[in-house]
């Protein structure tokens, strides 16, 4: 279903903030076109995975290969989307003005604000000023920001907190026509109920991922009933026998 | 960087900047207003023209300095600590384009702040001025962008807005009382003096000191100009320094 060579490729990543590891030796890969899911406690690293992916983090050791090219690399700046999981979108413009900004840094298409703005269902919401906007809102306003320019891979921190189960239906669907376009997201939750929805899910604990799979393989592998049994076996199996 | 500078994005920023104030229309009447107030009260206290003659035109380069260091040093500090800057960082803006962007965008501000102030102050308030005022604007505008630049070198250094606001005093007030608009610098002792030659704010100063005194645009003019614009282009330069695509 996917193109050879995967989106995302990294092998031993290690990353420090503040003199502790925080990424211990990690390795994965991601396929073209399908949804990826980082699903962890918060703290376990999730994050600073997906700076290490748009190339903002620095980093200890091991290779982080994005869309062929090193991330971070200048070719990958319009091919790559990301929105964090603190809003990063300025609170003092419309909606509108802060896409038509964004469009303008991305040379993208003069279309693209009111494309993004109706993707993520805020067009009603166009011409108020984001600061006035709800938290559901506003976490869409940043998550239209990624789409702009129509980025091959897209990195998405936690896209769907304070969204309401329509709404969130709805993003899902969104992301859904994206992967049947070819996009590639790689997408964060602390909720296991989403993580059903991916194609592939890491699970991750303390910098390190315990279980790499399609949530199927791995309710399978740990003979669980659901994910959230999945997951609390695996922590058990670790403890057990440690590294 | 892909590169180092595109002329699109930079402009892009700049009308972006612009917007957020436009949305901000408190701060756009403090940025006029305060400065033009300042000077109505600086010429009623004094009430004597040759002093205000004096004092008038150093503080119409005094008033954009300062107040552009702020703005600028918030501005930015909210970019750092928000994460647009972060977001920026993903996309194909360069250091430049940020930083020019909002050079542009305080230039542009500071000609609308300086023009009022001057109108003001050459009609209701009679101020009389030697030289052209077209290089009474240069110079103040320079005085705006040296602020702005510093500005945006020291939000480098402020985790909050608590400690970029108090930056102001920490990187301006020394300046002020070291560049000659209180005491004269010749009549200060020469360790003062030698630190106040290194310090922008000098030759701001000065310059509008001349701007004041001289009818021509004399070549000491020009040097304070250079030395200005020296100081602005150096204060870009470690900005520039300070914006980082990838932190820990």
């Amino acid at each position: 279903m996917m193109s050879s060579a995967p989106a995302v490729r990294v092998a031993g990543l290690r990353v420090d903030r503040g003199g502790k590891p925080v990424l211990r030796d990690v390795s994965f890969e991601a396929p073209r076109g399908s949804v990826l899911g980082l699903i962890g406690p918060s703290g376990c690293g999730k994050t600073t995975l997906m700076r290490c992916l748009v190339g903002v983090q620095i980093v200890r050791g091991g290779t982080v290969t994005v869309l062929g090219e090193p991330a971070g690399s200048p070719g990958l700046r319009r091919r790559v989307g990301y929105s964090t999981q603190t809003p990063a979108v300025y609170a003092d413009l419309s909606v509108r003005e802060n896409m038509r900004y964004f469009a303008a840094v991305l040379g993208a298409p003069r279309t693209d604000p009111d494309r993004v703005i109706e993707e993520v269902g805020l067009g009603d919401h166009r011409d108020q000023v984001v600061g006035t906007l709800s938290g559901g809102q506003l976490n869409r306003a940043n998550l239209a920001a990624a789409l702009l320019g129509g980025p091959e891979l897209l990195v998405l921190d936690e896209p769907t907190v304070g969204l309401d189960p329509l709404l969130r239906e709805e993003l899902w669907a969104l992301f859904r026509r994206l992967t049947d376009r070819g996009t590639t997201l790689v997408v964060s939750s602390h909720v296991m109920d989403e993580a059903v929805r991916t194609d592939r899910l890491l699970l991750m604990r303390e910098g390190e991922i315990l279980a790499d799979g399609s949530p199927s393989e791995l309710t399978e592998r740990t003979g669980t009933a659901d994910l959230e049994a999945a997951f609390l076996r695996l922590i058990h199996e670790r403890a057990e026998s440690p590294a | 960087m892909s590169t180092v500078l595109s002329p699109t994005i930079t402009v892009a920023t700049t009308r972006r900047i612009l917007s957020q104030l436009r949305h901000d229309r408190r701060t756009l009447g403090l940025l006029v207003g305060v400065p033009s107030l300042l000077m109505i009260l600086l010429r009623y206290v004094f009430d004597e023209p040759p002093v205000f003659d004096r004092i008038g035109p150093m503080l119409l380069g005094l008033f954009p300095f300062v107040i552009m260091f702020v703005v600028a040093s918030v501005g930015t500090l909210r970019e750092r600590t928000g994460g647009t800057l972060e977001r920026l960082m993903t996309t194909p803006t360069g250091k430049l384009d940020f930083l020019l962007g909002y050079a542009l965008a305080f230039g542009l501000l500071s000609l609308v702040q300086v023009g009022v102030v001057l109108v003001i102050s050459l009609t209701w308030l009679g101020l009389d001025l030697n030289g052209s005022v077209g290089s009474l604007v240069l110079v103040a505008v320079l005085d705006a962008l040296l602020g702005m630049a510093l500005g945006l070198f020291a939000s480098a250094f402020a985790r909050t807005e608590f400690q970029a606001v108090q930056f102001m005093p920490a990187f301006v007030l020394p300046q002020v009382l070291l560049c000659g608009l209180l005491i004269p610098r010749d009549s200060m002792a020469t360790w003062l003096r030698v630190i106040s030659d290194v310090l922008p704010l000098s030759y701001a100063v000065d310059a509008m000191q001349r701007v004041s005194r001289e009818a021509s645009f004399s070549g000491a003019l020009l040097k304070d100009v250079l030395v200005i614009a020296g100081f602005t282009l150096g204060a870009l330069a470690l900005g520039a320094a300070t914006l980082r695509r990838r932190t820990a």
